[in-house]
């Protein structure tokens, strides 16, 4: 086993979630590798959003192991812990701080310590606004650093949320439905936000849209009812019969 | 350079006040002392004593601004700080009438000579002395507020459930000092205080020098929070009121930042209470009652919460209005209260100073557009480098 767990950046093996006896994930083992990008997709109620849940502390698995770079035990912590090792998690539903700047958002999300005192007494230095900077170019919002972010329009608050993960500086992204509500523009535009991120870190990302992740172009996860049904390039798991059945197909 | 960052950047409106309120803290105590009784400009006893009840009562108001309008805290208890801070005022008070009380005893306050008590509770050790009772009065009303908050915020207890068990607690600390055993004066409270470090308590120079340490106590206040919410804590602070789960997955603790402030903000109500105490000349259980703690709510909510300018007015403005309905028309202040608090959800959601800020954001804004014409408004901004290289670090 020990064998099977070197140079993962994200080991699950025989992760089980039930809430009263339904099984919303069901001995689920997913290996992501660092550097790597992967998509997720499957019907609603595969179980997307709670391995989600799982991987960054929300829920605690009933059975199963979950190991963050090979040796840490990602069932023994909390959000907060799991967060500050490198793990960060953009919502559904885009949520940014609405009564913040574009820039404040980032300022909060970038990576310092984090205690109440220190943040009190914390002073911005020219390199924090330098990767403030750096984000903003990259999520393409430098025009409206200014801006309140409850002005922002939604694909911009995506994006906007996008920029927060990265100025966290985490080594693994966890995104959940990036395309979900937004323009066939919008929805290319983030493909090509994601393509650039993943040149540095991992990413997974969650989604239903067949051209966003075609656009993307990387691994594909099938899950079905809590567990993978299939795993391979798009094409290739397209070709597969029992994902056509379970969702392709419909 | 500590006061610089005190001040610094503080908002105009802030600062105004912070002025306003030392001014008043140099004049009002002058006038009263300074001039005669017939001057023009004198100022009555029992207007000191009054304005400086007000004071208290806007610092209080503050107080719940920082945890409800910034951190999103509803407290339905925060009488409750208040009283505490009151009653370690108010022991000390009464530790410094000595054999001056009805009983005359030398040691025993005289609640506690009627009850036959032998000996001072252990609790009452040390409150003879100024210093020990003004720790206390920062230091009870905080052990409580981190206590309760620790397990209500790591329990992840929020809103309308937070609210109810604030309540509960200040409902519950009311029926425990009515009780004659607890050692606090049953449900006459604590009262009939002579001196304050030496001097007679009703004398003109302690009056005076009680509304100068209240208007000097809101001003620090003032700049206090007003520090606290441009720091990066006070964005973070902001940041759990809107998106919690959003600001914990950034990776800050949460209930961390709430217990900040609201034991910061349980201390400055424990201020607020020692200063009232000796200003009104008692302090008895019906300051945990749970409508004194809606009460507060809803100054802050009239002057507009997330302001702190705002509480510190509605404070103000709604006692200004209670003393006078109480005294011209007394059977109809509380509807008035209420018909306040219901007119200002429904047209003023924002409380005076919110709405304020929002009708001069809107004019500002039209005269910005009119005056630059057309503008760069909306749309993609100058294109901007594909930063794929800036990324890599």
């Amino acid at each position: 086993m020990s064998e099977a767990k070197t140079r993962s950046l994200l080991y699950l093996d025989g992760v089980t979630v039930s809430f009263d006896g339904f099984k919303a994930l069901n001995a689920l083992s997913v290996v992501i590798e660092p550097g790597e990008m992967r998509a997720i997709i499957g019907p609603n109620g595969a179980g997307k959003t709670t391995m989600m849940d799982v991987i960054t502390g929300k829920t605690q698995p009933d059975e199963g192991t979950l190991f963050f770079e090979d040796e840490i035990d990602l069932s023994k912590r909390d959000e907060v812990d799991i967060a500050q090792l490198g793990i960060g998690r953009k919502f559904q539903k885009p949520t940014v701080f609405e009564q913040h700047s574009v820039r404040d958002n980032l300022e909060l999300a970038l990576s310092a310590p984090r205690g109440v005192f220190a943040t009190l007494f914390a002073r911005r230095s020219a390199e924090q606004d330098g990767r403030i900077e750096e984000v903003l170019a990259t999520i393409r919002l430098g025009a409206k650093r200014d801006a309140l972010a409850g002005s922002l329009s939604h694909g911009e608050k995506q994006w906007l949320e996008i920029g927060m993960l990265l100025a966290q500086d985490p080594k693994l992204l966890l995104i959940d439905e990036p395309a979900a509500g937004m323009t066939d523009a919008e929805t290319a535009e983030t493909a090509r936000l994601l393509k650039e991120i993943s040149k540095t870190r991992s990413v997974i990302v969650v989604e239903h849209d067949m051209v966003f992740v075609r656009a993307l172009g990387v691994k594909v996860t099938v899950l079905h009812e809590g567990s993978v049904l299939a795993e391979g390039s798009l094409d290739h798991v397209s070709a597969d019969p029992k994902v056509v059945e379970v969702y392709l197909g419909r | 350079m500590i006061t610089r960052r005190l001040f610094l950047g503080s908002d105009r409106l802030v600062l105004g006040f912070i002025v306003v309120i030392v001014v008043l803290g140099i004049l009002v105590p002058v006038l009263h002392l300074a001039l005669p009784e017939s001057h023009a400009f004198h100022v009555p006893t029992y207007l000191v004593a009054l304005s400086g009840k007000y004071l208290c009562f806007a610092l209080l108001a503050l107080a719940l601004d920082l945890v409800w309008g910034f951190c999103g805290i509803l407290s339905l208890g925060h009488g409750a700080f208040f009283g505490l801070g009151g009653y370690a005022m108010g022991m000390y008070l009464m530790r410094n009438i000595g054999t001056r009380g009805v009983y005359g005893h030398p040691v025993l306050p005289d609640f506690m000579v009627f009850l036959n008590w032998e000996q001072l509770p252990w609790y009452w050790h040390g409150f003879d002395h100024f210093w020990f009772a003004a720790l206390m009065v920062v230091l009870v009303p905080g052990l409580l507020a981190f206590i309760f908050g620790w397990f209500a915020f790591s329990s992840r207890v929020t809103g309308v459930y937070l609210s109810i068990i604030t309540q509960a607690m200040t409902f519950a600390l009311m029926l425990a000092f009515f009780r004659n055993d607890m050692g606090f004066g049953g449900n006459n409270g604590l009262t009939d205080f002579k001196d304050l470090l030496g001097y007679s308590i009703q004398s003109p120079g302690v009056r005076a020098g009680l509304f100068a340490a209240s208007a000097l106590a809101l001003a620090g206040a003032l700049a206090l929070c007003s520090a606290i919410v441009r720091s990066k804590l006070g964005k973070v602070l902001v940041a759990v009121r809107d998106a919690e789960s959003r600001t914990r997955f950034l990776g800050y603790r949460v209930e961390h930042v709430k217990l900040f402030a609201f034991t910061v903000s349980a201390m400055l109500a424990g201020i607020a209470g020692a200063l009232y105490v000796p200003q009104v000349g008692i302090i008895n259980p019906g300051e945990f009652a749970p409508a004194n703690s809606i009460e507060i709510v809803v100054w802050t909510a009239i002057g507009g919460r997330g302001t702190l300018a705002g509480p510190v007015l509605g404070a103000v403005l709604v006692n200004v209005g209670k003393s006078y309905f109480t005294a011209a028309l007394p059977e109809l202040w509380l509807f008035a209260l209420g018909a306040l608090f219901v007119g200002v959800t429904l047209f003023l959601p924002k409380g005076i100073v919110g709405t304020a800020r929002a009708a001069l954001a809107v004019r500002r804004e039209r005269r910005r557009l009119a005056g630059c014409g057309q503008g760069q408004g909306g749309g993609e901004g100058p294109a901007l480098p594909a930063a794929s290289a800036q990324l890599a670090e």
